[in-house]
């Protein structure tokens, strides 16, 4: 009997969320319209029906409420996992994810749990209006107390949402929502998948690094297609936690290419990035044949979707990094 | 010209004119001059037992604010937040409680503390800056203290989800059955997540009494700059009853909040209490309260002490002896000893204590970030500069 089937990432993300819901009844799903109508982009299709309204719960339209009744709940020990139905609505709960969800445990001293999951649908390119195609990953990065993983593709949904749900700490679990119902790949229900806070190598190459995580893994593959026809091998590796950081693949990559290329769809400017260079210049300095470049969103706002492309970072944007780090 | 449109009635004239003395809705059974009166609906006979045991209660209480005040003068502790005058909004609330039952407190429920069985020395540290909250929350169901106003009025909403889901609520089960009680102030009723918290309340129909001790003042803010309208009136529009108590009357504030908890309990969802009272010391001790009110205010409210009522009605119907008094004025003695020894033997926490708890496991980057640290002080060691 096969045990593997062809998935999207919205469909992973749904089989992980039933998994976890089947192997621990703590397990409660919260959110706007995550009820019957399965989530505005259907993660959590069916589940209400087949989990009845006590686990999955449909929300009054209050962020804050749903974060802050959150933390009530897991004080009482559940493990609540919560949608936010767009990243450009995170910000009502923004104080109750820092001040509260994120320093319970540190102010009790270890005494209480915070076994929350935010989930967050994140980042551009699928024509929306404003405050739907944000990428505030570094701003939860920057808040001690919270973990903030991204997936790329949907056996990774599959397996990072059982393992953020099952992690005793709070964890912000980011979804590429233009990659939801898009590419498919072959799940195996029986494969053991690596450990939740660790960065992997996704294509080996021996030019250049390109680091890259949720929806730009898609792009720096691309990119790195385009550049292996003109004869350049580039290593890119997918970062997946981007607090805490898993940087020792990436100092490795790095010590062996001597180039570094980071792309995210956020702002560069205090962006993931800077940080991940920063490391990178701390621990691989002799290694390095030229600064690490960044690629992300330039200082503005999202801009209308008609444009949206000429802001987000693409395959040549990319590969015009990687030139230049050869250029130096 | 046309008439004005009109919008409906006058306020004034619904919700009454200025209620400085709580207004006739307001729920009391001993008058400030220690009178016994009663109501039809919120009445309990108190056993003389249970007077006394009140009354110890609230000097108890005082005992640990003015001790606790006078730490912070000492410069024991870097702030506290007093709360002088509000005792039988407190304990009134905190003893109408049953074991099972769970409080999240703001920074100021020093009293409820007391009656959860927390040790007061533990309500310290926060203050004295040698810990963020010392007590196990689930050891005594009471919550830690929450600094950002009203954000724990939806913790406890969640929390009584989280009963409704474990089936404690509403079995008839008198030990099984459970509710929350949400403290906050009037100040915290303007905020967003106070409003959250009644909606998701109300729309669950949840096992919470929101419990608002309207002290008249948010730091300098008077309570008219946060409603126009009596708090407990508001409400009905969230779709739950409000009852408005007299929080300077220990006996009014038990029976109101009993009947809300057990309402709670047996599954007929939340319900608003607005214990109104007065803050007779500063909004904490960095506050200086004459910038802002008359001290006629605090002259009128003197004579509404929650205390000195208490004591009249017991002296007055002879449920106690001057036996009593000595016997509670050591307890009393005894309690700031205990305050005064234990304060100064907090242990301070240790410079590498900071990186702990931060998670339930400690990552590798703050372990890396431990060690630095350490290598970095050890550096200093054998040096003698």
């Amino acid at each position: 009997m096969s045990t593997t089937q062809k998935i999207t990432l919205a469909k992973g993300l749904n089989m992980g969320l039933r998994k976890a819901m089947e192997d621990d009844d703590k397990v409660l799903l919260m959110g706007e319209d995550v009820g019957k109508l399965g989530g505005v982009f259907r993660i959590t299709d069916g589940l209400q029906k087949d989990f009845g309204e006590d686990r999955v719960i449909d929300s009054p339209l209050a962020e804050s409420g749903i974060v802050g009744t959150a933390v009530g709940m897991a004080l009482r020990g559940y493990r609540p996992v919560i949608e936010i139905q767009f990243d450009g609505f995170v910000y009502p709960a923004y104080d109750q994810i820092v001040c509260q969800v994120a320093k319970y445990t540190y102010r009790s001293q270890g005494k209480v749990k915070m076994p929350i999951v935010i989930r967050i649908p994140f980042g551009g390119g699928i024509g929306a209006v404003e405050h739907h195609s944000e990428s505030p990953e570094a701003q939860f990065a920057h808040t001690p107390g919270l973990k903030v993983v991204a997936c790329s593709n949907p056996v990774d949904g599959y397996w990072m949402i059982q393992q953020a749900i099952a992690h005793d700490d709070p964890v912000i679990f980011l979804e590429p929502k233009r990659q939801y119902h898009a590419d498919k790949a072959e799940l195996d229900e029986t494969a053991t998948p690596e450990p939740l806070f660790t960065s992997r190598v996704v294509r080996a190459g021996s030019d250049a690094t390109v680091l890259a995580y949720g929806p730009t893994v898609k792009t720096a593959l691309k990119a790195a297609e385009a550049a292996a026809s003109e004869g350049r091998n580039l290593e890119v590796i997918d970062l997946r936690t981007l607090s805490p950081l898993d940087m020792a693949p990436v100092f490795e990559s790095v010590r062996r290419t001597g180039r570094c290329v980071i792309t995210h769809e956020a702002h560069v400017n205090l962006g993931m990035g800077a940080e991940v260079a920063a490391r990178i210049t701390e621990q691989c300095f002799y290694s390095l044949e030229a600064p690490v470049l960044r690629v992300g969103a330039f200082d503005m706002p999202y801009p209308p979707s008609r444009i949206e492309e000429e802001y987000l970072p693409d395959l040549d944007r990319v590969l015009d990094a990687v030139d230049r780090t050869f250029a130096f | 010209m046309s008439d004005p449109v009109s919008f409906g009635p006058d306020l004034a004239e619904v919700f009454g004119p200025s209620q400085s003395d709580g207004g006739p809705d307001l729920v009391q059974l001993l008058t400030p001059e220690g009178e016994r009166v009663h109501h039809p609906e919120f009445d309990h006979d108190f056993s003389a037992e249970e007077l006394r045991g009140l009354y110890r209660d609230m000097v108890l209480t005082r005992r640990i604010d003015v001790e606790a005040t006078a730490l912070q003068r000492h410069g024991e502790l870097g702030i506290w937040a007093q709360l002088l005058g509000q005792e039988a909004a407190q304990i009134g609330a905190g003893r109408a409680l049953r074991p099972q039952d769970y409080v999240f407190p703001t920074y100021r429920e020093h009293g409820v503390a007391y009656c959860k069985g927390v040790d007061p020395l533990r309500l310290l540290g926060l203050f004295r800056g040698v810990d963020q909250g010392g007590w196990d929350p689930n050891e005594n169901n009471f919550g830690l203290y929450t600094i950002v106003i009203g954000a724990q009025t939806l913790h406890a909403t969640g929390y009584a989800m989280g009963m409704q889901r474990d089936g404690v609520v509403g079995t008839g089960d008198p030990d099984r059955d459970s509710a929350v009680i949400a403290h906050f102030g009037d100040g915290a009723s303007s905020q967003g997540d106070v409003n959250e918290a009644f909606i998701f309340a109300a729309s669950y129909n949840a096992p919470v009494v929101f419990f608002c001790q309207n002290n008249q003042w948010a730091i300098s803010e008077p309570i008219e700059r946060q409603t126009r309208i009596p708090l407990y009136q508001r409400a009905l529009g969230f779709g739950f009853p409000g009852i408005r108590v007299d929080g300077n009357d220990v006996l009014a504030t038990y029976a109101v909040t009993k009947a809300a908890l057990q309402r709670a309990r047996e599954g007929n969802g939340p319900s608003f209490v607005e214990a109104y009272t007065y803050r007779m010391g500063a909004h904490t001790t960095t506050d200086d309260p004459t910038r802002y009110r008359l001290n006629d205010e605090l002259e009128h409210w003197k004579l509404k002490d929650p205390i000195e009522r208490l004591k009249v009605y017991l002296r007055r119907n002879g449920l106690v002896d001057q036996q009593f008094f000595d016997d509670l004025d050591a307890e009393a003695k005894e309690m700031g000893h205990h305050l005064r020894e234990g304060c100064k033997a907090l242990p301070d926490p240790k410079p590498m204590d900071q990186f702990d708890y931060v998670f339930t496991e400690m990552t590798d980057e703050i372990a890396a970030q431990r060690d630095e640290f350490a290598a970095y002080l050890a550096s200093f060691e054998g040096s003698h500069s």
